[in-house]
């Protein structure tokens, strides 16, 4: 029955916006993370999604291709007595920007949201399909 | 007898079937709201249904015979490819993305409106049939 397909189409999306959300979590609990196991400040991640086309192009779902490494400057912060910091004084801070990253996990979120109300719909529409004729 | 309810049903068969596609559609709409350069995308509704009650398909889902014995099925309004278009955007967005989700859900729950009614007045011939059958 092809309304399963909805199903695909919009559990594609939970996932997708899920790891998104994944990714924001990490963000911003590491925005402080002068270090980590390398040795260096935390990298900011960024995830990229990609349109899945589903047989002659139709109607598809989404994915997320590849997890990014956000390519902006780190943040420089003077603090002469922190143990990370250079000759100069200057500590190496993570590039996250958790205004960004705020904005970010609301739209994942909202966009969970919307995926999560077509389903509903869906579900409710095949189940009225189902007391046809009783 | 077999024909004549199959004609009583088939309009609203065809139209749920183009609204289920419709559906799909739009739902995969919704999934890439945040997809870069993804174009939302729709089908034309009127047009669609006259051309899948004309038996016009454009070569999507069709019954394949496989053996001598199989009825070829033409002409029985498959809605397997119903054309799709792109939706011009009110604004677009600068990563290329024209999905706005307003609009989306307007026409989602259009769309689910429309097709809960084609669902209720099917439901409803079907009962009438069977009155008629069973008296």
């Amino acid at each position: 029955m092809s309304s399963f397909k909805i199903f695909e189409i919009a559990g594609s999306a939970l996932t997708a916006q899920s790891q998104r959300l994944n990714v924001v979590a990490s963000n911003l609990a590491n925005a402080d993370s002068a270090t980590g196991s390398d040795g260096e400040a935390y990298k900011a991640k960024q995830v990229v999604f990609e349109a899945t086309p589903a047989g002659k192009d139709r109607s598809g779902g989404v994915r997320v291709s590849t997890v990014i490494t956000d390519p902006s400057p780190m943040r420089r912060v003077f603090e002469p007595k922190h143990p990370m910091a250079d000759a100069d004084g200057y500590v190496t801070m993570p590039n996250v920007n958790v205004v960004e990253e705020m904005v970010n996990m609301i739209d994942a979120s909202r966009a969970y949201q919307n995926s999560v109300e077509v389903m509903n719909t869906a579900k409710s529409l095949m189940l009225r399909a189902l007391t046809l004729g009783q | 007898m077999i024909t004549k309810l199959d004609d009583a049903f088939r309009f609203h068969e065809v139209a749920l079937n183009l609204r289920a596609e419709r559906q799909q559609v739009l739902a995969s709409n919704i999934a890439n709201a945040s997809t870069p350069n993804y174009k939302a995308r729709d089908i034309d509704f009127a047009p669609a249904l006259q051309q899948a009650l004309a038996g016009k398909d454009s070569g999507g889902m069709r019954l394949v015979s496989t053996a001598p014995g199989h009825i070829r099925a033409e002409g029985q309004g498959s809605t397997g490819s119903a054309a799709l278009q792109y939706r011009t955007p009110a604004q677009g967005s600068v990563d290329g993305n024209t999905v706005e989700m307003d609009a989306e859900r307007a026409q989602f729950v259009q769309n689910s409106v429309h097709m809960e009614t084609g669902l209720t007045v099917l439901s409803m011939q079907i009962k009438q049939m069977l009155s008629a059958i069973q008296g």
